[in-house]
C-alpha cells in the first residue's frame, strides 16, 4: 500500500521538535508520536507545510513535539481553529489531535460541524475514555458505571461512540486504529492524509495511570485474533486466526457469525466507498465497547467537495463577475453625488 | 408632475425638517425611509437617519410591537444628528400613530392613513375612541389622507390583485413626501425600475402609487405649502451615503488591501451586527473570505487560526457574542496575533433589546477576559467614521500583533450620514513584514527562529506563517519562555511575559486629543463612540446660548490618549455623557483620580441634543453660580 512515488526528502528524526516529550512514560501517546513522526518522510510533505493544531489536554500537548508549525489552542477549539487555518490556507496539511473530552465533550459542536462542512483538515481523536490531565474523571467515551473521582457511585452518563458521531455528521472520512500497532497507525493516519477533506481517525490510546487496559480486550496481541476485525476494501469481514469468523448484515444489524455456518459468500463485503452511511454506522456500533468484537481500519471515505477549495472557487467566481478588487468602485458602489 | 395645470401654493424655504415614518413592519418604512434620504443626499442636503425597527420580523400586523419608523432629517446646514424630535410624522395606521406621536414636536405635522383606522386596527392599537376626531390630535397639524384606497384605484389598472395593490402605498407616501419638500421623481422612477427589476407589475403598481402620491399633495386642496430645503454647505467633493455597519464592512475589506493580505471573517449571524457579514460575504472579488461559524466562539477561534496562517482576521459580534469569545480572545492575547473583533453594541444584559443600542460593553472589551489580558479598543464617532475605525483597528493589531476591540452600536450600525469620499491614494500603508528568517542563534551558533523575540520599540512579536521554510515553531496558550516561546512555568519568566504584555499595549501610539470647542471653558464634556453626533450638537447650541463649553472625544480608549489626564484637569468640571451606567467615567475617575461626572441613560434610545444639553446648561449654571 505505500506509495513508493515518492522520495522522502526528511528523516523521522526532522520531525521531533526539541522539546522534551512529557506525557507519563507508559502512555500510549507516546506510540501514536512516534508513529507520526516515521511516517511523515513517506508523506511528501515538509516540516514548514504542516501544521498541528491542538486543543487542552494531554493530547493536546502533541503539536510541541513536532518540528512543524504549531497551535496549541483552548480546549475544544482546535477544529474550529484549524477550519479558520485551513481556509485561510488551503496549501497547508493541517492535522488536528485531540482527546475524547476536548472533542466530544466540550469541543463537540466544533467537531460536527467541521466534519459536515468536509474542511480539509485530518482529526485525530486520541480515545482513553478518561480525564487524564485533570487526573481521572469520567469521560464523554466512559462506560457507564465508571466509578473515578467526579462519579463515586458510577458515572450515569451514557458514552458517545465517536465514530458514529463523526458518522452521523456525516463525516467523509471515518477510521479507528489503536496505539498497540504502528504499523496500523501509520497506514491509518496515511489513507488520513491522501483524504481530499475532513478526516476523522479514532485512535485507542490507552491512559496507564487513570484508566489502564481500558482497550486490552481488543488490542492486547493475544486478543486480537479473537476480538479484533481489520477491515478491508472490498474483502468480507472476517477476523479471527483462519477467518473463522465473519459479520453479516442481518436486517440492518451487524452481527458476528461463525464464517463456516453461514459461508463467506453470506459475509458482509466491506465498501468503505459507500456513500450512504449506514453500513459504516451499523459497523461502527458493532461492538457495545472495546470487549467484544471491534472493527478497526477505514471505515468510510467517500468523495465529497472540500470546504476550503469550494470557498477559493467561490473567490475566483466573484473576480470574474465584479471584477478585481478595486477601492474606488467599492466606494462608490452605492451611487455617489458631488457636492 | 401633473399635466393639468396645479393650483399654485406657496413654496417656503426652510432650513430643515426631521420627518418620521412609520408603520407595520410589513408595510416598507424602511425602504420608503431609504429612498428619501438618497434623493435628499442627491440634492446636496446634509442629513442623518435613524432606523427603529422591533426585534421580531413580523410581529401580529397593526400591533404596538409591529411599527418600524425611519427617522430622516435633512438640512441646508452641518447636522451631526438625526434630530431630537420629527417634525412631520407620516403614520401608516394607529398601531403607528400611538407608538410614535408621543416623539413629535408639538403642532408638527401628521400625514394619516385614515383608511387603516378602523375598529378593528384602532382596538389592536389600544385606542377606547379614534383619534382622528376625538382631540387627541388637536396640538398638530394633522392631515387625513385616505392612502389605501387611493392607492388601490391607482394601481386598478395595471391588474394587481386587490390584495396586492396596498402594498404599494408606501410608495404612495413617498410620493407624497416628495412632493412637500420638493424632491425630484426621477430618481424614485429609476429605484424603483432597479429594485424590482423583472417584475413589470410590480414596477408598474409602485410607480402609479408614487405619481398618485405626489399628484395628490398637488390637488387635494388640504396643505397649505410646500417647502424647499436647500443644500448644505458641505465640503466639495463626491459623497456617498452610507451606514456604520456598511461602513466598517468596507473598512475591513480595504484594511486587506492596504495591508496586502487576504482578509477572513468569522462570524456567527447576531443583531446587529449581521449587515457586516452580509456586506463582507458579496466582496469575495477583493478576496475575502467569510465564514459564518457555529458559533460565536468557532467565530472568534477561526478568526485566530486565520491569522496565524497570515490572514488579516475579524470576527463580527454584538455584547452575548463578544462574552463567549472571551476565552479565544485570552488565546490571541497570549499567542499574540493580530485580529479585530468588532462589538456592535446593543441593550443588555442577556438578549436586552437587541435593535436598540448601549454603550455598555466597554468594561468588558477593556477587562472581560481571564487574567492579565489586555488589549486596545477604539471606538468609532460617526457612521463614516466607522470605515476609518476599521482600518486604525487593523493597523493596531498588525502592528502589535494583538486583537483589538472595535466598540461600535446599534445606532451608528443602522444610522447613515453624507460620506465625503476618501482619496484613496491618501489611505494608509498598513502593511507589515511576515519573518523570512532566522533572528537568533543555539548554543551551536546555529541559525534559529524566536517567535517572541520582540522589536525593541512596538514589543512586537516576528510573524512567521506557515510554508515560511525553517521557521516552524509552535505557539500555544500555556505561558511561553521569553524569546524561545517555549513552555516556561519559570516564576519570573511569568512575571516578565505578563509586564511585557502590559507594556505593549500601554505603548500603542495613539494620538493626542484635541479640545473641540472653547478651549478655555469651565467645563469640558467628555464622551466616546456614538454620543459624538449629540454632544457635538449640544456643544452648539450651548454657545448659541451664549455659554462655553469644551468637547473631548475618545476614539482610542485602550490606552488612553497620553495628554488625556492632563487635558481634563485643566476643566473645573468634566461632564462625561455615555449610553450606560458610568464605565468612561470610572476608567477615567479610577486612571487619572479625576471627578468626571457621569451623565447617562439606557433607554434603548441615543441621546437627544437636548438631553445633552438640559444637563450639561444645569452644570454650567451651577458653575457660573459658584464663580
Amino acid at each position: 500500500m505505500t506509495d513508493t512515488s515518492i522520495t522522502p526528502t526528511t528523516q523521522p528524526g526532522d520531525w521531533a521538535s526539541d522539546q522534551e516529550v512529557r506525557w507519563c512514560p507508559g502512555c500510549g501517546d507516546y506510540s501514536i508520536l512516534t508513529a507520526m513522526r516515521m511516517l511523515m518522510p513517506s508523506l511528501g510533505t515538509e516540516p514548514h507545510n504542516t501544521v498541528f493544531v491542538s486543543g487542552i489536554g494531554c493530547a493536546a500537548r502533541f503539536p510541541y513535539y513536532m518540528n512543524s508549525y504549531g497551535v496549541h489552542g483552548i480546549h475544544g477549539r482546535a477544529p474550529a481553529i484549524a477550519t479558520g487555518l485551513a481556509m485561510a490556507r488551503p496549501d497547508l496539511d493541517v492535522w488536528v489531535i485531540g482527546g475524547d473530552g476536548d472533542m466530544l465533550s466540550i469541543g463537540g459542536n466544533h467537531l460536527i460541524h467541521a466534519l459536515r462542512r468536509n474542511v480539509k483538515i485530518k482529526v485525530l481523536l486520541f480515545n482513553n475514555q478518561i480525564y487524564g490531565l485533570t487526573k481521572g474523571q469520567f469521560s464523554p467515551t466512559s462506560e457507564i458505571g465508571k466509578v473515578t473521582k467526579s462519579s463515586p457511585m458510577g458515572s450515569l452518563d451514557a458514552p458517545f461512540n465517536p465514530l458514529a458521531v463523526a458518522l452521523g455528521a456525516e463525516a467523509s472520512f471515518v477510521a479507528r486504529t489503536h496505539d498497540m500497532d504502528r504499523q496500523h497507525m501509520m497506514e491509518t493516519f496515511r489513507r488520513a492524509h491522501e483524504h481530499d477533506g475532513a478526516a476523522f481517525v479514532e485512535v485507542f490510546q490507552n491512559c496507564n495511570v487513570f484508566n489502564d487496559g481500558a482497550f486490552e480486550g481488543v488490542t492486547k496481541k493475544q486478543n486480537r485474533d479473537a476480538n479484533l476485525i481489520p477491515l478491508k476494501n472490498g474483502e468480507p469481514i472476517q477476523f479471527g486466526a483462519d477467518g473463522e469468523f465473519g459479520v453479516i448484515d442481518e436486517s440492518g444489524c451487524a452481527r458476528v457469525v461463525h464464517t463456516a455456518e453461514v459461508g463467506t459468500d453470506e459475509l458482509l463485503m466491506h465498501d468503505e466507498s459507500k456513500h450512504d452511511p449506514s453500513t459504516a454506522f451499523m459497523l461502527a456500533r458493532l461492538a457495545r465497547g472495546p470487549f467484544e468484537p471491534t472493527p478497526v481500519g477505514v471505515f468510510r471515505a467517500v468523495r465529497r467537495s472540500e470546504y476550503a477549495m469550494a470557498s477559493t472557487r467561490q473567490l475566483a467566481a466573484a473576480q470574474e463577475k465584479q471584477g478585481p478588487a478595486d477601492i474606488s468602485q467599492l466606494l462608490r458602489s452605492r451611487g455617489t453625488w458631488y457636492v | 408632475m401633473t399635466d393639468t395645470a396645479s393650483r399654485e401654493l406657496p413654496l417656503q424655504e426652510i432650513d430643515e425638517v426631521i420627518i418620521r415614518f412609520a408603520g407595520d413592519s410589513g408595510d416598507g418604512m424602511q425602504l420608503t425611509g431609504d429612498q428619501f434620504t438618497s434623493i435628499s443626499a442627491a440634492l446636496g442636503n446634509d442629513l442623518s437617519t435613524l432606523p427603529e425597527f422591533p426585534a421580531e420580523i413580523r410581529a401580529p400586523q397593526g400591533t404596538l410591537a409591529g411599527v418600524s419608523a425611519f427617522q430622516v432629517r435633512i438640512s441646508d446646514f452641518d447636522i451631526t444628528t438625526p434630530g431630537d424630535a420629527p417634525t412631520v410624522l407620516v403614520a401608516m395606521n394607529p398601531a403607528a400613530l400611538k407608538a410614535q406621536l408621543h416623539n413629535l414636536t408639538q403642532g408638527g405635522a401628521l400625514i394619516l392613513n385614515t383608511d387603516a383606522f378602523n375598529e378593528r386596527n384602532l382596538e389592536k392599537a389600544g385606542y377606547s375612541s379614534n383619534p382622528l376626531d376625538d382631540g387627541t390630535l388637536d396640538d398638530y397639524r394633522a392631515y387625513p389622507v385616505p392612502m389605501s384606497q387611493i392607492t388601490r384605484d391607482a394601481v386598478a389598472e395595471h391588474g394587481v390583485k386587490p390584495r396586492d395593490a396596498e402594498r404599494s402605498k408606501n410608495f404612495f407616501a413617498l410620493g407624497l413626501i416628495s412632493w412637500m419638500y420638493t424632491r425630484p421623481v426621477e430618481p424614485t422612477f429609476e429605484f424603483i425600475n432597479t429594485k424590482f427589476r423583472g417584475r413589470e407589475q410590480v414596477i408598474n403598481a409602485n410607480t402609479a402609487a408614487f405619481k398618485a402620491g405626489y399628484n395628490f399633495g398637488e390637488t387635494a386642496e388640504i396643505f397649505e405649502a410646500h417647502y424647499e430645503v436647500k443644500p448644505a454647505p458641505l465640503a466639495p467633493g463626491e459623497y456617498t451615503n452610507v451606514n456604520g455597519n456598511t461602513a466598517l464592512a468596507w473598512g475591513c475589506v480595504v484594511a486587506g488591501q492596504l495591508a496586502r493580505l487576504p482578509v477572513f471573517l468569522g462570524s456567527y449571524p447576531i443583531t446587529p451586527a449581521s449587515d457586516i457579514l452580509h456586506e463582507m460575504s458579496l466582496k469575495k472579488n477583493f478576496g475575502v473570505r467569510t465564514f459564518q461559524a457555529e458559533d460565536e466562539i468557532a467565530a472568534a477561534a477561526s478568526a485566530v487560526g486565520a491569522a496565524f496562517g497570515g490572514a488579516l482576521a475579524f470576527t463580527s459580534t454584538s455584547g452575548p457574542g463578544l462574552a463567549l469569545k472571551g476565552e479565544t480572545l485570552s488565546l490571541a492575547v497570549s499567542l499574540e496575533l493580530p485580529m479585530v473583533v468588532l462589538d456592535i453594541q446593543r441593550g443588555g444584559p442577556s438578549t436586552g433589546l437587541p435593535t436598540k443600542p448601549e454603550q455598555a460593553d466597554l468594561m468588558m472589551a477593556m477587562y472581560g477576559r481571564h487574567s492579565e489580558s489586555p488589549l486596545p479598543v477604539v471606538a468609532p464617532r460617526s457612521p463614516a467614521d466607522c470605515f476609518d475605525i476599521a482600518i486604525e483597528a487593523s493597523r493596531i493589531a498588525l502592528k502589535y500583533r494583538t486583537p483589538v476591540i472595535v466598540l461600535s452600536d446599534g445606532y451608528l450600525a443602522n444610522s447613515s450620514e453624507p460620506w465625503l469620499l476618501p482619496d484613496v491614494d491618501s489611505l494608509p500603508d498598513i502593511g507589515v513584514e511576515f519573518a523570512t528568517e532566522f533572528n537568533g542563534t543555539n548554543e551551536d551558533g546555529d541559525g534559529i527562529y524566536l517567535p517572541y523575540l520582540r522589536d525593541p520599540e512596538s514589543l512586537a512579536r516576528p510573524w512567521a506563517i506557515p510554508g515560511t521554510p525553517g521557521l516552524m515553531h509552535r505557539v500555544g496558550g500555556i505561558e511561553k519562555e521569553d524569546g524561545t516561546g517555549n513552555i516556561s512555568y519559570d516564576p519570573e519568566n511569568h512575571q516578565l511575559m505578563v509586564d511585557v504584555r502590559q507594556a505593549k499595549i500601554d505603548g500603542v501610539d495613539v494620538p493626542d486629543v484635541e479640545v473641540a470647542g472653547d478651549v478655555d471653558a469651565d467645563l469640558v464634556m467628555l464622551g466616546w463612540g456614538s454620543t459624538w453626533g449629540a454632544i457635538d450638537a449640544a456643544a452648539g447650541r450651548l454657545r448659541d446660548d451664549g455659554f462655553e463649553v469644551a468637547h473631548v472625544h475618545l476614539r482610542h480608549l485602550n490606552p488612553l490618549p497620553a495628554n488625556l489626564g492632563d487635558v481634563l484637569r485643566r476643566y473645573r468640571a468634566v461632564v462625561c455623557p455615555e449610553m450606560n451606567k458610568g464605565q468612561l467615567s470610572d476608567l477615567v475617575r479610577a486612571r487619572y483620580l479625576i471627578d468626571v461626572e457621569h451623565f447617562g441613560k439606557i433607554d434603548g434610545v441615543p441621546f437627544t441634543t437636548g438631553e445633552v444639553t438640559a444637563a450639561v446648561r444645569k452644570r454650567l449654571e451651577e458653575l457660573s453660580g459658584s464663580n
